[in-house]
C-alpha cells in the first residue's frame, strides 16, 4: 500500500487549506462588526434604560415611530427601540467577554506558569484545586457565585473569571512543562539566568499561542454564560441592557412580539458562531494536525 | 466438513483463467489529473496455480491485487483495461455484484494480521461472519463451521479460542485466522498480499506451508504478492516482476530465477540472501524507483540500469516473448549472458520448489 | 483492573469532598453575615445573636466547617428557611424530575446524533455533512434558554402540539429535553463522523469488505463496535452536562426539577437548599465520570481481566 502514499495526501490537503480561510474570514467579519457595534453603537444611539414610550410599545420591525424615525428591529414592551437596546447589550457582552478572558487569562497564566515551571507542591495544590473545580459543572458554579455576589457587571466578570481560570492554567501549564526541560532552557540555566529571566524570555513566549487559542474559544463561552446569568436575573443589573435579560423580558410577549426575544438571541448566536469560526482557524493555524 | 462442501461451483477445468487482468491501467485521480500507477498489466490466474507478483514497494503490485477484488483505495481507479473474474468482466459489476463476488469467488489475505482483524470482535465471530451474513447460517451452525475452519488452518483448541479477541492471539495464529476468513466461502481465486511480511521468521515458514497446502487441496488460483524472492520461490509456479507499474519480466519460476532476462530481475536476485554467501555479500539495486508523477522517459528502469544505452532513454521496450516467457528490455540478451557466468548456480536458484513446500503439511499442525 | 477502579473511586471521593468545601467557602465566607441575610437589615442585635447561636455561626469558621462536614456526611444540609423542612429532602423530591429530563435528552441526542454522524461518514463532504458541521457550530452558540423559548413559541403556542409547562401531562417532558439535547446532536454527530472516518481507513474494514460484508454491516457493525467506546465516554459526560444545563432549561419551562429549585433558592438566599442542590448535582456528575471509567474498562476488549 505504500505505493499510494506519495500522491493522494497532498492532493487532499490542498483544497482544504484553501477553503479554511473563507470560513475564518466570515467569522472575522461578524466579530469585527460586533466590536464596531459595541464601540460605536451606544455613541450613535444612546440607550436610556428608564425611557418609556408606551404608545409605541410592541411595534414590529420596520415600524415608523412618532418622531418619524424607523424602528428597524421593532420596539419592546415599554416602547424602547430594539436596535438601540441591542447595541447597548453588545457593549456589555463585549465588555464582560473581554474583561473575563483578560482576568481569567491573567490568573491562569500566573498559576499555569508557577505549576508548570516550578512543579512541586505548588503544582500539586493548583492541579488538585483545578480538578475539584472542573468536577463542577461550570454553569452551577457561576450561578452559585453570581447569586451570592449579587447582580453587577463587576460581579459577573469575577464570577466567570473564577469559573474559567482553570482552563487557561491547564493550557499554560502544559506549554510551560514542555518548554521547561528543553535544551536551550537548560543552557540558559547553566549560564546563570534567574527563574524570572527564564520564565519571561523562554517559557512565556511558548505559552502565548495556546493561550490565545484558548482565549478565543472561551470568549464565546463566556458571552453565552453572561447571557444565561442575565436571563436568570443573576447577571447584569436591570438598569443596563443585556442580551440575556432582553430575551428574558421578551418571554412574556412571545405570542405578540416575537422579535423582543429573538433579536438578541440571534445576535448572540451570530457573534458566538463567528468567534467559534475564528477560534477554529486559530487552532488550525497553531496545530495543522488538529483539523478534521 | 471439507472445503468443497461450501464451494459454490467446481473450478473450471483446463486452461480457462479463474481471474484475469487485461491491459489494466490504474491511476490516482486528483481533480482532472490522473497519476498513472499501474500501466498496462496483463495477468492470468489459473486454477491450482500460484502466480507471484514481485517488485519493490511502490511498484503497483498491491494496487494490482486490490483491483482483482474491487477494493482499490479511495482516489484510485481503473482507467482502462478489464478485470475478468471467472469469465465475467467486472467493469459492469454493481456494488452488490462485487459484494457477492468477494469471499465466494475471490478472497484476500492481507499483510498485517493484527490490523486486518477487527479489534472489537472475537476472532471466531469474525470467521463466522461470512457464514452468518452471506449464507444466512444460524448462529450455532456458523459457529460450528467457523470452529471447523479454525481447526483446518491449524488453530489449536479452536473451540475455546473461538471467543478470544485478536489481541489474545499470536501473530501467526492471527494470520491463520485471516486465512480461515479468506477460505470460508470456498473462493476460486485467492489473493495473498505479502502474507508473511509482518510475521516472525519462524512463523513465516508455517504460514507459507499452510497457504501452499490449502491452495493445492482446493485448487485455488492464487496471486502471491511479495517483495521477498525467497517466499516466492517456496510457493509460486510462475513469476511476474513488476517495476514502476509495468510487468517487466514474466515466466515460469525456474526459468526466471535461473535465467533472468531483465536487469531489474537480475538486480533483485543478486540482492537476495541465499545463505551460501558468507557475511551476506548483498548487491542491492542502486537508486530509487521513479516518482509516478514524474516518470523518466523511455524505459522506466533506465536511470538505475547498468545496461542502459541511448535507446533505453527514449524508447519504452514492449513486453515480448514466447512460450510463457516474456521480458520488456532492449538488452535482454546481454542480461541473460551476464547472468550465465560461473556465478549463476550460486545465485538465484530456488532452494525449495513449491511442491516441497506444499507436501510438508503434517509438521505444520 | 480492580486497583485502577479503586484509585479512580478514591479520586472521586476526594473531588466530591473538595466540591463540598468549595461550596461551603462560597456560601459561608463570601456573602458576609448570614444572620443579617436571613433576618434582613432591620433586625436587632439580640435577634441576630440568637440566630447566630441557632446556626452555630458564633463559633470559629474551622469549627463550623467541621460540624458542617459531619452533617453533610449524614446527608444533612440544614433546613430550608423558606420551604420549612430539610434542604436535602426538598432536593431529593425534585431530583427525579431533573433525571427524567436529562435521561430523555441523552436518548434523543444518541438516537439522532449517532445515525446522523454515520450518514455523514458514509458521504463525507456532501451536503448533509456540511449541514451537520454548520449545525454543530451554531448549536453550540445558541443560548439554550432562547432555543427553549422558540420551541415553546412554535410547538406550544402556534401548533398546539405539545404542552410548554410541567402541568401539561407526561408529554410535557418532550420540549425541555429536546431543548437540552438539540445543541449536542450536531456535536455528537461530528464526533461519531470523525471517529467513523478514522476507523473506515483502517485495514480491518478492508478485510470485512474482502469477505463480502455489505457497506451497511461494515459501518454499523464493524466500525460502530470500535467507536462505541469513545461514544460511551462522551455519553457519560453529556449526562452530567445535561443535569447541569437543566438548570436554565428548567427555568424556561417551569420544570419542577433541581435546577429551578436551585435558582429559586439562590434568588431567595436559601443557602441550605442551594448547597444541597449543588452538592447533589456535583456528586452525580462525579459519579457519572466514575461510571464512564468503569464502562470503558468493561467495553475495551484489550483490557479484559486476563490482560489488565
Amino acid at each position: 500500500m505504500s505505493a499510494i502514499a506519495a500522491a493522494p495526501p497532498q492532493a487532499a490537503a490542498e483544497p482544504r487549506r484553501r477553503r479554511l480561510p473563507a470560513r475564518a474570514w466570515i467569522g472575522l467579519a461578524v466579530v469585527g462588526l460586533f466590536v464596531l457595534a459595541a464601540l460605536l453603537g451606544p455613541v450613535l444611539m444612546p440607550y436610556d434604560p428608564v425611557a418609556t414610550d408606551l404608545p409605541h410599545r410592541l411595534l414590529p420591525p420596520g415600524s415608523r415611530l412618532g418622531d418619524g424615525s424607523v424602528a428597524w428591529l421593532g420596539t419592546d414592551q415599554v416602547g424602547r427601540d430594539m436596535l438601540t437596546t441591542l447595541l447597548a447589550g453588545s457593549r456589555v457582552s463585549l465588555l464582560v467577554g473581554a474583561a473575563t478572558v483578560l482576568a481569567g487569562g491573567a490568573v491562569g497564566l500566573v498559576a499555569g506558569l508557577v505549576s508548570g515551571y516550578f512543579g512541586g507542591w505548588a503544582d500539586a495544590v493548583l492541579s488538585r484545586v483545578g480538578d475539584v473545580q472542573l468536577a463542577f459543572p461550570s454553569i452551577l458554579l457561576a450561578i452559585l457565585i453570581a447569586g451570592v455576589l449579587g447582580p453587577s457587571v463587576t460581579n459577573v466578570v469575577i464570577t466567570l473569571a473564577v469559573t474559567r481560570w482553570v482552563v487557561f492554567a491547564r493550557v499554560v501549564r502544559a506549554s510551560a512543562l514542555a518548554t521547561r526541560d528543553l535544551e536551550f532552557v537548560d543552557s540558559a540555566r547553566v549560564l546563570g539566568a534567574g527563574h524570572l529571566r527564564i520564565l519571561v524570555r523562554h517559557v512565556l513566549p511558548s505559552c502565548w499561542q495556546p493561550l490565545l487559542v484558548a482565549a478565543t474559544v472561551q470568549i464565546g463561552l463566556v458571552m453565552v454564560a453572561e447571557a444565561s446569568l442575565s436571563f436568570l436575573g443573576l447577571g447584569i443589573p436591570p438598569d443596563q441592557a443585556s442580551w440575556g435579560a432582553t430575551v428574558a423580558a421578551g418571554r412574556d410577549y412571545l405570542g405578540s412580539a416575537w422579535w423582543i426575544s429573538t433579536m438578541p438571541a440571534i445576535a448572540l448566536a451570530a457573534v458566538v458562531t463567528g468567534v467559534g469560526l475564528v477560534g477554529d482557524a486559530f487552532r488550525d493555524l497553531a496545530d495543522p494536525r488538529a483539523q478534521l | 466438513m471439507t472445503m468443497s462442501a461450501v464451494h459454490p461451483a467446481p473450478t473450471p477445468p483446463g486452461e480457462d483463467a479463474a481471474a484475469e487482468l487485461r491491459d489494466v491501467h490504474i491511476g490516482f485521480r486528483s481533480g482532472r489529473h490522473v497519476t498513472p500507477v499501474v500501466r498496462g498489466v496483463t495477468l492470468r490466474l489459473l486454477p491450482g496455480r500460484v502466480l507471484a507478483l514481485v517488485g519493490e514497494s511502490g511498484s503497483g503490485k498491491s494496487l494490482t491485487s486490490l483491483a482483482l477484488i474491487g477494493l482499490l483505495p479511495p482516489g484510485a481507479e481503473i482507467t482502462s483495461g478489464s478485470v475478468v473474474l471467472g469469465g465475467d468482466d467486472t467493469a459492469g459489476f454493481t456494488a452488490r455484484q462485487w459484494r457477492e463476488a468477494r469471499g465466494s469467488r475471490v478472497a484476500m489475505v492481507f499483510q498485517d494480521p493484527m490490523a486486518a482483524l477487527n479489534p472489537g470482535f472475537a476472532v471466531g465471530r469474525q470467521i463466522a461472519e461470512p457464514f452468518r451474513r452471506r449464507l444466512g447460517a444460524s448462529r450455532r451452525d456458523a459457529r460450528e463451521r467457523a470452529v471447523a475452519l479454525m481447526r483446518e488452518v491449524g488453530i489449536a483448541d479452536a473451540e475455546t479460542r473461538y471467543g478470544d479477541h485478536p489481541h489474545e492471539f499470536s501473530g501467526g495464529m492471527r494470520q491463520r485466522a485471516v486465512i480461515a476468513m479468506a477460505l470460508a466461502l470456498g473462493p476460486s481465486v485467492l489473493l495473498a498480499d505479502e502474507p508473511t511480511t509482518a510475521l516472525d521468521v519462524t512463523v513465516q515458514a508455517q504460514i507459507l506451508r499452510l497457504l501452499a497446502r490449502r491452495q493445492q487441496e482446493a485448487g485455488l488460483a492464487t496471486l502471491l504478492v511479495s517483495h521477498d524472492l525467497g517466499v516466492v520461490a517456496r510457493m509460486a509456479h510462475e513469476v511476474a516482476v513488476m517495476y514502476a507499474g509495468r510487468i517487466v519480466e514474466q515466466g515460469p519460476l525456474d526459468a526466471v530465477y535461473t535465467r533472468p532476462a531483465h536487469p531489474y530481475t537480475l538486480g533483485l536476485l543478486r540482492a537476495m540472501p541465499d545463505g551460501k554467501e558468507e557475511g551476506g555479500r548483498l548487491t542491492p539495486i542502486a537508486g530509487l524507483p521513479p516518482d509516478p508523477r514524474r516518470p523518466p522517459g523511455g524505459c522506466a528502469f533506465h536511470p538505475r540500469c547498468p545496461f542502459a544505452t541511448d535507446v533505453c532513454r527514449t524508447e519504452d521496450p514492449p513486453l515480448a516473448g514466447s512460450g510463457g516467457r516474456s521480458v520488456a528490455c532492449h538488452h535482454a540478451d546481454e542480461v541473460r549472458a551476464a547472468h550465465s557466468g560461473p556465478d549463476s548456480a550460486a545465485h538465484g536458484a530456488p532452494q525449495s520448489g513449491p511442491h516441497s513446500a506444499a507436501h510438508s503439511t503434517e509438521e505444520d499442525r | 483492573m480492580g486497583r485502577f477502579l479503586l484509585r479512580r473511586a478514591g479520586q472521586a471521593v476526594l473531588v466530591a469532598w473538595g466540591a463540598v468545601t468549595l461550596v461551603f467557602v462560597v456560601v459561608r465566607v463570601v456573602p458576609g453575615d448570614p444572620a443579617t441575610l436571613i433576618l434582613g437589615p432591620d433586625a436587632s442585635a439580640d435577634q441576630l445573636a440568637s440566630v447566630r447561636a441557632d446556626f452555630g455561626l458564633d463559633k470559629p469558621l474551622w469549627q463550623q466547617y467541621l460540624t458542617h462536614m459531619g452533617e453533610v456526611l449524614h446527608g444533612d444540609f440544614g433546613d430550608s428557611w423558606r420551604l420549612g423542612g430539610g434542604a436535602m429532602s426538598a432536593t431529593l423530591d425534585r431530583f427525579p424530575a431533573t433525571l427524567e429530563l436529562a435521561a430523555l435528552a441523552l436518548v434523543i441526542t444518541l438516537a439522532a446524533g449517532f445515525p446522523l454522524g454515520m450518514l455523514c461518514a458514509r458521504r463525507p463532504g456532501r451536503i448533509l455533512d456540511a449541514l451537520v458541521s454548520a449545525g454543530s457550530l451554531v448549536g453550540q452558540a445558541l443560548p439554550s434558554f432562547w432555543l427553549g423559548i422558540v420551541l415553546i413559541l412554535l410547538f406550544a403556542r402556534q401548533l398546539h402540539w405539545l404542552p410548554s409547562t410541567a402541568g401539561g401531562g407526561p408529554e410535557a417532558v418532550i420540549l425541555p429535553s429536546v431543548t437540552l439535547a438539540l445543541p449536542f446532536v450536531g456535536w455528537l454527530a461530528r464526533l461519531v463522523r470523525n471517529g467513523a472516518l478514522e476507523e473506515i481507513g483502517k485495514d480491518y474494514v478492508r478485510t470485512a469488505r474482502a469477505k463480502g460484508t455489505g457497506e451497511g454491516a461494515v459501518l454499523y457493525v464493524h466500525v460502530a463496535r470500535n467507536i462505541a467506546l469513545p461514544v460511551v465516554t462522551v455519553l457519560g459526560l453529556l449526562m452530567g452536562n445535561f443535569i447541569a444545563n437543566a438548570v436554565i432549561v428548567e427555568v424556561v419551562f417551569s420544570w419542577p426539577g433541581l435546577g429551578s429549585l436551585m435558582v429559586d433558592a439562590i434568588t431567595n438566599r436559601d443557602y441550605a437548599v442551594v448547597e444541597a442542590a449543588i452538592v447533589t448535582i456535583t456528586v452525580c456528575y462525579i459519579a457519572l465520570n466514575l461510571v464512564v471509567d468503569v464502562l470503558c474498562v468493561a467495553l475495551d476488549p484489550r483490557l479484559t481481566p486476563q490482560n489488565a
